[in-house]
């Protein structure tokens, strides 16, 4: 995990530094005097040699320090603290939401193969991988929000209500925690369709495995065992065959968390939500390395985390994986 | 027609397997029967359609197969007449199956004392939990150390070991027909004789009719009572165990019992020529007549009966039937 971090590190530090774009004229702009500009790359550390920038770079990300963000003048680990809390909102929406319908989904259309159910999960598998999540959300906004009017278009909460007491940063979370209960639902509101338009692609793929897991998982020897000792269907389809096709779906949802985590920049986008995603969208067009870098490597590591979280997961469903 | 006998009488069953190749006829019209306690042996070689019976008789044939036809009565119920959960209930009850290769007969994610007890608690009807200490006493049965067994999974198993649990997990409902598919066949030839013996002592003491299906004409001679051959998916000859091999009639057990060393036997082991019908397309009339040494006609268009041709001792061959098809 620290080696994958590691290489994280270096890409994002040397695209942004191979990047033919100025970021000290773009702060001060194109007519700044010449002293004011050396002034601020000097301050910036734009003249140091690659390598002092690069220490300087990492050893501050081993700390969380990330430096100063040109745009918003905080320390990037700040903003990432600010926006981060939304973004974890909305993957964490869309995963659960992309888990529950993907594992129904999969296991309907194994134990129904070839039946209705199967086709309309496959159809329904094909679109949600095809689609790509900007066009989803456009369309989605177009249909809820502009043709029917009954979801909110933008933002994570009413214009005119407040949020409630800042404790996560996670509206719904702080809104239980607080009993705030119509800040939660106007937050549940809001995040309708950015998580459906998220998750649906997750949806998809974990639909997709679960169906071919489930399929291989019945043709085992261990389903007729569990057959021939007289067990309903449900039990054995749930009890014996879903823990063992769980192994291949737990992998894909956690990759698929990688996913999600880039599907929000263009969710967050496309739905005006203050994320991690719109953070570094915005630092990248303003040419904010600081947070550019920050932000994706901040995004790296909470993918790691859930993947390490995978790994732990295997050995609790399977025990072939406890040494 | 009256039952040939208390427990399983097997009538005219017909099994099919829809495949690409086309229909896979994979038994046609069987004929077996079982009195209570009794110990069969069904003996064939491959794909002679010896594991389709076994799962037939517990109706657990799945797409794309399908029970055609036939009468299958157990303990005075026509299994066919079921409804799939009336047949659960027979199920690992009245009827368990132990299969070939136990390891992967095994639930890889749970604990061997969890899916005894699982057997146990549907039979009684109550929670798992509740069956754990039964589930240990069955191990215990089996020859096992319940403690260190209980909480092992299969992949800790040696094959011998899986099978004991197999038998535990069979025995445990306490059932009146036990089938054993190739019990033994996976393991080596020490474990097998253990296995075997092992099941030998728990059925004398509890009494359970037991089918065994076996390619092994020793294994069978030694455990069973009765023996069935089976040929391409039809019974060809049933008798007593000592009958059948002082006495083999059917041209099939005759040429099986050629092939079979022993020790003494100083003459030159026999193959039988030829080999098995390709089931999507099997020969019309007796499935054995191409490979047959004692082929007459009607052999080649009409399947000959199965009939008693002296007392318990069936055969289904034209040239000891009485019924000739007027040809001779």
């Amino acid at each position: 995990m620290i080696l994958v971090l590691f290489g994280v590190s270096c890409i994002v530090f040397f695209i942004s530094h191979i990047i033919p774009a100025d970021p000290v004229s773009a702060i001060l702009g194109g007519n700044a005097p010449e002293e004011a500009i050396e002034k601020m790359e000097e301050k910036l550390g734009y003249n140091d040699p690659l390598p002092t920038q690069f220490y300087n770079f990492i050893t501050g990300a081993v700390v969380g320090d990330f430096g100063v963000s040109l745009r918003t003048n905080n320390p990037v680990m700040e903003d990432i603290k600010r926006y981060f809390p939304t973004t974890l909102e909305l993957t964490f929406l869309a995963m659960i939401f992309a888990i529950i319908t993907g594992l129904t989904l999969g296991i309907l259309s194994a134990v129904f193969r070839n039946k209705m159910i199967d086709q309309i999960s496959r159809i329904f598998s094909i679109i949600g991988v095809s689609m790509p999540v900007f066009w989803t959300g456009l369309l989605l906004l177009l249909f809820f929000y502009y043709k029917l009017g009954i979801l909110p278009g933008a933002g994570r909460i009413g214009f005119f209500s407040s949020p409630p007491d800042h404790i996560t940063g996670m509206y719904l979370v702080d809104s239980i925690l607080t009993g705030n209960w119509s800040a939660f639902k106007e937050t549940i509101v809001h995040l309708v369709l950015p998580a459906f338009c998220l998750g649906f692609l997750a949806t998809a793929s974990i639909a997709r495995t679960t169906r071919s897991s489930m399929l291989d998982v019945m043709k085992q020897e261990y389903i007729m065992t569990a057959k021939s000792k007289g067990l309903k269907n449900s039990v054995v389809i749930i009890r014996h065959a879903l823990r063992n096709a769980l192994i291949p779906t737990v992998t894909i949802i956690g990759l698929t968390f990688g996913s999600l985590l880039g599907g929000a920049v263009l969710t967050e986008t496309v739905f005006s939500l203050p994320g991690l995603g719109r953070y570094i969208t915005q630092g990248l067009l303003s040419l904010d390395y600081n947070s550019v870098m920050g932000g994706t490597l901040y995004f790296a590591f909470v993918y790691s985390l859930v993947n390490l979280i995978v790994d732990i997961l295997y050995a609790v469903l399977d025990p072939r994986m406890r040494v | 027609m009256e039952a040939r006998a208390n427990l399983l009488d097997v009538s005219n069953l017909n099994v099919v397997f829809y495949t690409y190749r086309g229909v896979i006829k994979a038994l046609n019209g069987v004929e077996l029967w079982m009195n209570k306690g009794e110990r069969l042996g069904v003996v064939g070689e491959t794909g002679c359609g010896k594991s389709v019976t076994s799962k037939s008789v517990m109706r657990l044939i799945e797409e794309p197969g399908e029970i055609l036809s036939g009468d299958i009565i157990f303990d005075g119920r026509n299994l066919m007449d079921l409804s799939e959960a009336e047949m659960r209930k027979i199920r690992g009850n009245e009827m368990s199956i132990i299969f070939q290769e136990p390891v992967s007969a095994l639930n890889p994610v749970m604990n061997v004392g969890f899916q005894i007890a699982e057997v146990i608690a549907k039979k009684k009807n109550t929670r798992i939990k509740k069956q754990y200490p039964a589930a240990a006493e069955m191990l215990e049965f089996v020859g096992l150390d319940s403690e260190r067994v209980m909480k092992m999974y299969p992949h800790e198993l040696s094959g011998g070991m899986a099978q004991r649990v197999m038998i535990a997990m069979g025995l445990a409902p306490q059932p009146k027909l036990l089938i054993a598919d190739e019990p033994t066949s996976s393991l080596d030839v020490t474990i097998q004789s253990q296995i075997l013996s092992l099941l030998d002592d728990l059925v004398s003491e509890l009494g359970n009719a037991v089918m065994l299906i076996s390619h092994d004409m020793g294994v069978v001679a030694e455990f069973c009572d009765k023996v069935l051959v089976m040929y391409a998916g039809n019974s060809v000859e049933y008798a007593s165990v000592k009958n059948l091999f002082r006495n083999p009639i059917h041209p099939y057990t005759k040429g099986l019992l050629k092939a079979v060393p022993r020790i003494g036997r100083i003459d030159e082991l026999k193959a039988i020529k030829g080999t098995v019908p390709d089931l999507v397309d099997p020969p019309l009339g007796c499935r054995f007549h191409k490979r047959c040494p004692n082929v007459i006609d009607i052999c080649k268009v009409e399947l000959p009966p199965f009939e008693e041709i002296e007392p318990d001792h069936y055969v289904a061959c034209y040239n000891y039937s009485s019924d000739k098809g007027g040809d001779q």
